[in-house]
């Protein structure tokens, strides 16, 4: 049985475990449920499945490319949830998706079709705190857990309301800037995390620009969790197999754990 | 038309979709315009940038040849006469001022047609600023002038070749490099649409041309307003420009878009590049692409302003096809010496479609004649004669509009 997203976490979370959320587009490749089980066999905790949107206006060029390969196999948010409801897979799963094919379907239908596919999270990227609240409503009456996400930039008091407003974890943007793999940790990635930390009991997992163990585990002395997306995407675009995908992920844990020890010590 | 609501809505579109990362940025873009709206000196210096370098304020015309043609009363207003042979200098005048006064030394901007383009590298030239246009790889395929235009202003052009690589992805490529240059760089969006506050700034910017035209009619018309005010509608910004000028006379309202991208006929309401509107989309929410005789006009949305326009009535859309718009074209040239862009020769293709049944004879008409048609002569001789080099060849007799 899968469990929910929210109680995962909080679980993990209390038992001081740092928490691996990885991100895959569905449809990029034709194996991409394979992938799935790939990302939770390498110790994912999460799993984000993103939506694939013509217009990902916050995704960098290795997302946009997933996105163009998934919309050009034909794939569709009713076939994605569909296929996600015949999972076998235990890991929580959330839907990361732009607003536009949540509004298209209608906030009821979307969050009830997610439920009936065992998705127990929603990311919605472009939905503003101002503007949240009619999907909002549909999600918790579904038992959908909305993760908001709070950006460098986002003034203390606006932050403090949107930890209020998020479910299972506090999406942490660690960069100003679109998706996609950076050399270095950008500063504000650790900055944010010590920032937010304060604010909620929830668990802060950093996103955006976390791409390396190494950038994981830096991140993690500072913050719950990590989100890791095109780095996953990115290999997966280069041809990687599922149990390429799962040792990349699997060295992200590493990362992770490390840090958990050395933390926790 | 007033301002939004405090969130941005018109109604229940427009508003603010916006990743979180962006929202400051427009939080201070809507304060900045807000107390420099109010403050005379920012007009004063907007005012004075228009009348002297910007060739303010644009004639309007009575076409008496045309007129007579057609049998209603047809008015122009000029802004192919303006610098850069659009409306759009005005807003982007305006906004590159907002800019200085926010500190900002970087302009950017994306563009179809390259209109919009040239005219923030002309802004961005006037100002001492730098500037980067992104555009789609398609679109400076088709419109190479313009892109060199823009290069000589000194800007740099850069190619988008995401998603269909035209304008819809130019605006996505212009918003993501906006989030990652917020402290030096202003994102000088070219129509009424994106997130709020641009909806509502942009058609303030382009009020200018709707006030103009309403005293110089009245000053024509033995102090009437017209009849009917008709614009062209791409994101809707020369039109949101016009009407704002009109809105509260009795001056019928009508918005044209391009058959091939009329996001109000064949849209649904929907949320794309931070706004809710009317958006040509796929049952699933996937934005499809526009496509028509003129780049400019080739937006898959329209501005929210002009969604709710629409609902409560205030203003009607239609559409003319690629036809109507070159017989359009070739006729304001022959019977009045005007070449028009191939942008407002959608609006007048809808005054002469329906002069003598909708619009009753006699009744006056004003057309916002949003740009001079410099940029598409290549294109419009190349469909006359057939080459299809740059778009499919259409039947055109000018001498086929019915004389009345
Ligand atoms: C001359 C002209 N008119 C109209 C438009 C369409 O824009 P809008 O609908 O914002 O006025 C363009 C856009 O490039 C243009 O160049």
């Amino acid at each position: 049985m899968r469990e929910h997203l929210d109680a995962r976490l909080a679980s993990l979370h209390s038992a001081g475990r740092k928490i691996l959320v990885a991100y895959l587009t569905a449809g990029m490749a034709p194996n991409w449920t394979e992938m799935l089980q790939a990302l939770a066999a390498g110790g994912a905790d999460a799993i984000e499945i993103g939506l694939p949107f013509s217009d990902p206006m916050i995704d960098g060029p290795v997302i946009q490319r997933a996105c163009v390969r998934a919309i050009a196999a034909g794939t569709t948010p009713q076939g994605v949830l569909s296929e996600v409801a015949r999972l076998d897979i235990e890991v929580p799963l959330a839907v990361m998706t732009y607003y536009n094919l949540v509004f298209r379907a209608g906030h009821e239908r979307m969050a009830g079709m997610m439920a009936d596919a065992g998705v127990t999270g929603a990311i919605v990227p472009d939905l503003s705190l101002e503007e949240s609240g009619p999907w909002c409503e549909s999600a918790d009456r579904h038992g959908i857990a909305t993760v908001m996400l709070v950006a460098p930039s986002t003034p203390e008091e606006r932050a403090r309301l949107i930890c209020d407003r998020s479910r299972a974890f506090v999406y942490a943007v660690g960069l100003m800037g679109v998706t996609g793999e950076r050399a270095a940790l950008a500063p504000s990635a650790t900055a944010i995390g010590e920032r937010l930390g304060p604010l909620t009991e929830l668990p802060v997992c950093v996103g955006i620009g976390v791409s390396s163990p190494s950038q994981a585990s830096q991140v993690s002395a500072h913050a719950d969790g990590v989100i890791v997306g095109s780095a996953i995407v990115g290999r997966i675009l280069d041809g990687a197999e599922p149990d390429e995908v799962a040792a990349f992920t699997a060295s992200l844990r590493r990362g992770l754990d490390a840090n958990a020890r050395s933390a926790g010590a | 038309m007033g301002p939004p609501d405090a969130l941005g809505h018109f109604g229940s579109f427009g508003g603010r979709f916006v990743p979180e990362s962006l929202v400051r940025a427009c939080v201070e873009l809507e304060q900045a315009f807000g107390s420099a709206w109010q403050d005379p000196r920012f007009h004063e210096s907007l005012g004075e940038i228009l009348r002297s370098y910007g060739g303010r304020p644009t004639p309007v015309t009575e076409c008496h040849r045309l007129s007579e043609r057609l049998g209603v009363r047809v008015l122009l207003k000029r802004e192919d006469l303006a610098h850069t042979g659009s409306h759009k200098l005005n807003n982007v005048i305006g906004q590159s001022l907002l800019a200085a006064r926010m500190g900002k030394t970087r302009l950017i901007a994306e563009t179809g047609a390259g209109q919009h383009g040239v005219a923030t590298a002309t802004a961005a030239a006037l100002m001492g600023m730098s500037c980067v246009v992104y555009m789609g790889e398609v679109d400076m395929a088709r419109q190479a002038l313009n892109v060199f235009r823009m290069e000589l202003l000194g800007a740099e052009v850069t190619a988008v070749c995401s998603g269909s690589r035209t304008l819809k992805d130019a605006v996505n490529e212009a918003l993501r490099d906006w989030v990652a240059n917020l402290d030096d760089t202003h994102y000088c969006l070219g129509s009424v649409m994106g997130p709020h506050p641009y909806p509502w700034m942009v058609r303030e910017f382009q009020r200018v041309l709707g006030d103009e035209a309403r005293e110089q009619c009245r000053e024509l018309l033995g102090g009437a307003d017209p009849d009917w005010v008709v614009a062209c509608v791409g994101g809707g910004s020369n039109a949101a420009g016009t009407f704002a000028g009109f809105a509260s006379t009795s001056a019928r309202l009508v918005g044209v878009e391009a058959a091939g991208g009329a996001a109000m006929t064949h849209g649904l309401p929907g949320v794309v590049h931070g706004m809710r509107s009317y958006l040509l989309q796929d049952e699933a929410g996937q934005i499809s692409e526009a496509e028509s005789i003129s780049a400019g006009l080739d937006y898959p949305g329209i501005g929210p302003e002009h969604a709710h326009l629409a609902d409560i009535g205030r203003a009607v859309y239609d559409q003319a096809t690629d036809a109507e718009v070159l017989s359009a074209f070739t006729l304001l040239a022959q019977t009045e010496g005007i070449i028009p862009a191939l942008e407002p020769a959608h609006a007048l293709a809808w005054v002469v479609r329906n002069a003598g049944t909708t619009i009753a004879s006699g009744q006056s008409v004003l057309v916002t004649l949003s740009g001079r048609g410099d940029k598409d002569v290549a294109q419009v001789r190349d469909l006359l004669s057939g080459d299809v080099g740059s778009g499919q060849q259409v039947a055109v007799d000018p001498a086929g509009v019915p004389e009345r």
